[in-house]
């Protein structure tokens, strides 16, 4: 049985951990970017083979949380971390921990589709194993299809993999970057908002999908739509303004929240 | 509202029209002229023997420029070999690496060369190349036309890297990719007709300088053996040939610029071809 879904009941020794342990331990994690304090402090576990939803006011630090995950925010030359994140039980920021190994095992999708224009369909699944190196012919025809189809692309583009990227529709895009992080077989799937700028069809293709990926990664998706949070997380993590205010399995986040703030976010009586 | 007012601003319209178009007219006069001219005199001066015979001696009528064509070639593609490298290699690092204070630094010296009389890029390099190899070579000629070409090379590579949206570079990275792959394989692969077109443009610009050659390239009546010595310019023999008394060279000097223009031309023909469908794809 994978996790806890939102129709079945909750018992209470589900209230920090998937069936399947942990795959991600935020603790007391602050984000500053110069003087600006954008996370508080926010502990979290994230539950391996399962969907936790983090969703919260714009402006609230869900993406920040998402890129610490993986040390992405490190690209921003002013930001600073503090507090302790581990993967599996390993320090991800420990000294000798390189951000490109940790990126390998926390791999991540953006809100805006992102497939590289000088590359075919192919190209692009493989690029993260070419660039890392793999060269072997037959491993790379094999991933290309395994991930494509993981991806649930296999079948509209088997046929045109050499065609340029770029020729497929905004949903067939995002769920190349899809297959493109699923080929080097990370661990954790980070996706920011991956459907917020698709129609609600090619929305219900992520939405399925990724309820397909959670049995084989662990996922953590931020959505702005309540619904999609419902209908796919298990766990379901409310920020608001930087902080973690409410953290637990979705339909008890959702049908009996803890706290008044969330209970106005969720039914969509905030200001 | 009166009517006066009225004719007064249509006045002053019409009046505004007529001077910018007058302007932006000016801007294309000399180039029809120049092109006129130099399809009359230089495309009749034209001949067989120009491409394939050196110089004549002084006063001596036919000869041609063979040996200055082929320096010219010469001295481009050292320059190309000095300026595309160092040039696009500073302006990765401008887009991509340094801080924001020592980039200013850096945009600041390369914008101020940009502007720098050529004839001084000239004097430089006497000092640096031609005094220590006791004297001009086309090495020297090479390296001073490339080292006008690291800055202008330097910043439209800059420039079309920071076309490049930040997505695909974040995208990469996330896939545990390395900088510096990311940077060669991704950002530079997606600008790269950016890159070479502004390649080509410095190229085309320093093909007909003349100043920076005087004392660096010298000049060659005849074939330069190595590229320690001395080697024929277009520009040089062309400006040789112009201040000289005797007519067959004036017509000489005509079919040498008319064929420096059509080499400056193919290459800007080059470029929008290249950049033909720069703007068909992209998001
Ligand atoms: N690179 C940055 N430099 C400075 N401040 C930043 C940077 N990135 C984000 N911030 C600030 O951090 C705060 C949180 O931003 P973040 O992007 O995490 O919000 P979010 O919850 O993802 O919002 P949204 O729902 O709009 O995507 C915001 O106040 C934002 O202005
Ligand atoms: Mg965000």
């Amino acid at each position: 049985m994978p996790a806890i879904s939102p129709l079945t009941p909750i018992r209470a020794s589900d209230h920090t951990a998937g069936t399947h342990g942990t795959a991600l331990t935020a603790r007391n994690l602050s984000v500053f970017f110069g003087q600006h304090q954008v996370l508080k402090r926010v502990s979290l576990d994230i539950a391996a083979r399962a969907v936790t939803a983090i969703i919260g006011p714009s402006g609230c630090g869900k993406s920040t949380f998402l890129r610490a995950l993986n040390r992405m925010h490190e690209l921003t030359p002013e930001a600073r971390m503090e507090g302790d994140i581990r993967l599996f039980g390993e320090d991800i920021y420990a000294r000798h921990v390189e951000p490109v190994v940790v990126r390998r095992r926390v791999g991540m999708v953006f809100q805006k589709s992102n497939p590289f224009p000088t590359m075919s369909i192919a190209e692009n699944v493989t690029v993260g194993l070419r660039l890392n190196g793999l060269r072997d012919k037959t491993t790379l025809t094999e991933r290309t299809e395994q991930s494509l189809r993981m991806a649930a692309l296999w079948d509209e583009v088997k046929d045109r993999l050499h065609a340029p990227a770029i020729s497929l529709s905004g949903g067939q895009q995002q769920r190349l970057c899809i297959a493109r992080a699923l080929a080097v077989q990370p661990e954790v799937l980070l996706m920011d908002e991956p459907a917020s700028a698709l129609d609600p069809l090619a929305t219900s293709h992520i939405e399925e999908l990724i309820l397909e990926l959670k049995r084989n990664f662990s996922i953590v998706i931020v959505t702005h739509n309540m619904q999609q949070a419902a209908r796919i997380s298990d766990f379901t993590a409310f920020f608001y303004l930087g902080e973690l205010v409410e953290f637990g399995p979705t339909n008890k986040v959702f049908m009996n929240p803890e706290k008044r703030q969330t209970e106005d976010y969720v039914t969509g009586r905030f200001g | 509202m009166t009517v006066s007012n009225h004719h007064w601003r249509r006045f002053k319209n019409g009046f505004m029209q007529t001077l910018t178009c007058a302007c932006a007219m000016l801007v294309v006069t000399p180039l029809v002229l120049v092109f006129y001219h130099l399809l009359h005199e230089g495309f009749t001066s034209l001949n067989w023997a120009f491409f394939t015979q050196l110089p004549k001696a002084v006063g001596e009528t036919g000869g041609g420029m063979a040996n200055a064509i082929a320096g010219t070639f010469i001295l481009l593609g050292q320059a190309a070999l000095v300026g595309v490298p160092v040039g696009v290699l500073g302006g990765v690092f401008l887009s991509e690496y340094g801080s924001s204070r020592l980039n200013w630094a850096i945009r600041f010296a390369a914008d101020t060369l940009n502007g720098v009389p050529s004839i001084t890029w000239g004097i430089v390099v006497y000092a640096l190349v031609v005094v220590p190899m006791h004297g001009p070579s086309a090495l020297a000629g090479g390296i001073v036309l490339g080292m006008m070409m690291i800055p202008l090379v330097m910043r439209t590579t800059e420039e079309v890297l920071q076309l490049v949206p930040t997505g695909y570079r974040e995208a990469a990275l996330a896939l545990g990719i390395a900088k510096w792959k990311m940077i060669v394989r991704i950002v530079v692969r997606t600008a790269l007709k950016g890159i070479v077109t502004g390649a080509l443009l410095a190229l085309a610009r320093v093909a007909g300088e003349t100043a920076p050659l005087l004392f660096t390239a010298f000049g060659n009546l005849g074939w330069a053996h190595s590229l320690k010595e001395p080697i024929a310019a277009m520009p040089l023999l062309i400006f040789n040939y112009a201040i000289s008394p005797y007519d067959d060279w004036h017509r000489q000097a005509w079919a040498g610029a008319f064929v420096l223009l059509m080499l400056v031309l193919a290459i800007n023909v080059g470029v929008r071809f290249l950049t033909r469908d720069r703007y068909r794809r992209n998001s």
